[in-house]
């Protein structure tokens, strides 16, 4: 749905990993051409174990090479903006300090953020859906893919306030607050 | 010693000339040998009297050769054969030598001397027939093995009729002989004549049981004991001294030598020793059964045909007509269709080696007048001269009819449509229906082999019969509705038509083909096919890599240079197929593809070598950052 949704906006490169690589063998010099032609990387995945589907990871370990990614003669990122869009199958009072699963989702994600860090990207928070299996029955899907269409729109035009998207908890609350202030 | 030199050499050298000559033209060796003995037998008249003789010795040949097809058949398939061996056998012989008989005696002949002419002409000539059907591909055949079924029954069948004819002998022609002297011997080689019958069928078992027994448990250590030894030629005398002892052995209990080494030969099918014997043995049975229908071709008596050419030639064709028609009749009543019906009947129409055996037997007996002997002498020549054309007629006039036309079996209306229509279904396209099949993509089959469909059939799996490069069948399949054809049979020019008929009038179809090798596939894509995968291309990388684990390799690694292998291959393919188009069509003289074929090579030889040596290679991926990255790190914090 919302892959769907990136895939028919202008100015958004949708690209299913899984169907371009379903060997696993991730062609290096074309994933790297494509970090080197966009502005934004968002990694879109369903959090695996609090982390992404193995390809993704394999993705990372294969294309973030040492004096492309990082490294003394590694910027090819340096400047870019990064963000997880995810969803939890948990519900999101699970993912608290006090709930079920110990950590909120931007804390899990910390080794991305940590990835993004080292690769010299801008990072925002994570773009979260939870409950995800119930979304459907519970009428939210509607309102996140508004939000997500709208998050595109300011990332293409280049209208979103990074530094306050970077300092939220959930990227989804970034138009709530936009909106209440 | 010079003049049998001057024999050999003259035996060897018509059949070097007409053999080779008969196989172009497509006459096949059996025609070729029996003209090379034609030609220097009664026309030249370069060898006389000799040749029967020679025959004799030939007909080793034959025994070898039931050697070599026991050891094609283990013991458990040959009692799979048991009822069509009696029922299709056992009707031929006692149809055809009853029909035969009956005219002899509606001729004037006494039952006695009809009797035997029906049982000469009812038996075929082993010699011939399997020796074609080996030569033109066609044993695996049904025809072919219910023929094969009819001939071992008639192998086995002349020892009771080699002691039937005695007591055929005609009061005259006994009378005579007994006014001339009797100078040759008769059986003085026979150890069990006069023997008491039970006695006699007590020593028959007991050699049979011998050849069995002594087959299965002597041979082997025999054999490793020989072949440890290391010496070739020592295997090769081993191996004839078994058969020559067989025959040896058989004739001395009175057996036919022939069935004896069949039996040897089914002994010894499971033997590890197998594709050794046979690989020795082939060539003495080649050069035997050569000479063996040489000598037939020499054998033929100009004079008396000559004299006789009209009756002769319409006894043979009659005799032929008439086994023919009985076989057809018994073709028919065991179910045999299409082109095995026709392969059966006309195969074995013609009276055979044995029937040489039994005629100087019956002469021995007295049961024949010699002016008859002659005659049936020249018949059963002649017949066996006729046998190639009969194999001519077959292989031109109706295996074409039941290729192109699709047997009697008219092509399957097909009934149902599916998305995929897969063209072939034997090893290769069965895998893929199944992958189809199993994702619920209804999917059309097409064969051209009837047995192949049927097969599928009594498993479960729905095909038609049909030829899939037909335009009517296709369209029949349903290809204006499919969106995807699989084509999987195993003749290249017609996938190559197939695909080039099918992007042209149905473009919107995917065309995905199995390709024969590198050449066949740039044919298909240059046909305009989506996607073609040589038949062995992944199994062989999968082998490899297997081979590599085996080796010790990590079996990650091992994955990896496999996937290294093909990415290689497939970025090069597009530039090898530019070349290849280039120049297969002429336009370029130098061997441009071939360097780029070897450049792959070495494109792959690289990469697979330096990823092995080498941890910071070029190839690419999981590659660490280097030593001094930690003090880089270091420093960074420091700024």
């Amino acid at each position: 749905m919302l892959f769907n949704i990136a895939r028919q906006q202008a100015g958004v490169t949708a690209i299913d990993l899984y169907a371009e690589y379903p060997d696993f063998n991730i062609r290096i010099d074309r994933e790297q051409q494509r970090l080197l032609d966009h502005d934004v990387i968002i990694f879109q995945f369903p959090v695996f174990w609090f982390s992404t589907p193995a390809l993704l990871k394999e993705w990372q370990d294969l294309v973030l090479e040492y004096d492309f990614a990082y490294g003394k003669h590694g910027t090819a990122l340096k400047g870019k903006t990064f963000f997880c869009a995810v969803s939890a199958g948990g519900r999101e009072e699970a993912y608290q300090t006090d709930g079920f699963n110990h950590y909120t989702i931007r804390e899990l994600l910390q080794p991305l953020e940590q990835m993004a860090m080292v690769t010299q990207m801008k990072y925002l928070a994570p773009f979260a859906l939870f409950g995800s299996r119930t979304a459907k029955e519970e009428h939210r899907i509607t309102r996140h893919s508004a939000l997500w269409s709208m998050l595109l729109d300011e990332l293409v035009s280049g209208s979103l306030n990074t530094d306050k998207a970077s300092k939220l908890e959930n990227l989804a609350e970034y138009f709530q607050i936009g909106v209440s202030e | 010693m010079t003049g049998y030199f001057l024999q050999a050499f003259i035996y060897l050298l018509a059949a070097v000339i007409a053999v080779p000559i008969a196989k172009r033209l497509g006459l096949g060796s059996v025609l070729g040998y029996l003209i090379a003995g034609l030609v220097i037998g009664p026309i030249l008249g370069l060898v006389g009297e000799e040749t029967n003789a020679i025959q004799h010795f030939a007909e080793f040949g034959v025994v070898m050769m039931l050697f070599l097809v026991g050891m094609e058949l283990e013991p458990k398939a040959l009692w799979n054969m048991k009822l069509r061996l009696l029922g299709l056998g056992g009707l031929q012989l006692l149809l055809t030598s009853a029909v035969i008989m009956g005219i002899g005696i509606y001729a004037g002949l006494s039952w006695q001397v009809s009797l035997t002419v029906g049982l000469i002409f009812a038996l075929s000539s082993t010699a011939i027939v399997l020796q074609t059907f080996q030569e033109k591909g066609l044993q695996q055949t049904e025809g072919a093995k219910s023929a094969f079924s009819i001939l071992l029954f008639q192998d086995i069948a002349v020892i009771p009729i080699l002691a039937l004819i005695p007591l055929l002998a005609l009061p005259e022609l006994i009378d005579i002989a007994e006014n001339t002297v009797q100078t040759a011997s008769g059986h003085s080689e026979n150890l069990v004549e006069g023997l008491p019958g039970w006695l006699y069928g007590l020593v028959i078992m007991g050699s049979i049981a011998f050849v069995t027994v002594g087959g299965h448990y002597l041979s082997r250590p025999l054999f490793k004991f020989v072949a440890s030894s290391g010496l070739r030629e020592i295997f090769t005398a081993t191996a004839l001294m078994l058969i020559i002892g067989i025959a040896t052995l058989m004739g001395l209990v009175g057996l036919s030598p022939a069935l004896g080494a069949f039996l040897a030969g089914v002994v010894l099918a499971n033997s590890e020793f197998r594709h050794e014997l046979k690989a020795n043995i082939e060539p003495f049975k080649g050069l035997l059964l050569g000479l063996f229908f040489i000598t037939v071709g020499a054998g033929i008596h100009f004079a008396t045909l000559t004299e006789n050419l009209g009756l002769i030639v319409s006894i043979t064709l009659g005799v032929m007509v008439l086994k023919a028609l009985v076989l057809l009749l018994i073709a028919t009543f065991f179910g045999l269709k299409g082109s095995n019906r026709w392969l059966l009947t006309l195969s074995l129409a013609q009276a055979g080696e044995f029937g040489f055996v039994l005629i100087s037997f019956a002469a021995q007996n007295n049961v024949l007048a010699t002016d008859l002997i002659a005659l049936l002498q020249l018949v059963v020549a002649l017949s066996m001269f006729l046998t190639p054309g009969l194999f001519i007629l077959f292989e031109r006039g109706i295996m074409p009819r039941f290729m192109r036309n699709g047997s009697k079996r008219k092509p399957d209306a097909v009934n149902d449509k599916g998305p995929v229509i897969i063209a072939g279904i034997g090893r290769f396209g069965q895998i893929v229906n199944r992958l189809l099949v199993a994702n619920d993509f209804k999917t059309v089959i097409l064969d051209i082999r009837s047995e192949q469909v049927d097969l599928m059939r009594q498993i479960g799996t729905q095909a038609y019969f049909g030829d899939a490069s037909k335009p009517e069948m296709l369209h029949t399949a349903g290809i204006d509705e499919a969106s995807l054809i699989v084509i999987a049979i195993d003749d290249k020019e017609t996938a190559v038509e197939m695909v080039k008929y099918a992007k042209l009038s149905h473009p919107h179809v995917k065309v995905l083909v199995r390709a024969f090798d590198r050449g066949h596939g740039y044919r298909l894509r240059q046909a305009g096919a989506d996607y073609m995968i040589s038949e062995t291309y992944h199994s062989a990388l999968e082998l490899g890599a297997q081979a590599l684990r085996s080796l010790g390799v990590h079996p990650f690694q091992a994955e990896r240079q496999k996937h290294a292998y093909r990415d290689i291959e497939a970025r090069q393919s597009d530039v090898l197929y530019e070349a290849w188009k280039d120049d297969a069509s002429g336009e370029r003289f130098d061997n441009n593809y071939r360097d780029l074929f070897m450049e792959l090579q070495q494109l792959i030889d690289d990469a697979l070598k330096s990823d092995l040596h080498d941890n910071h290679s070029k190839r690419r991926g999981w590659t660490p950052p280097p030593k001094g990255y930690a003090e880089e790190q270091l420093d960074k914090e420091q700024d």
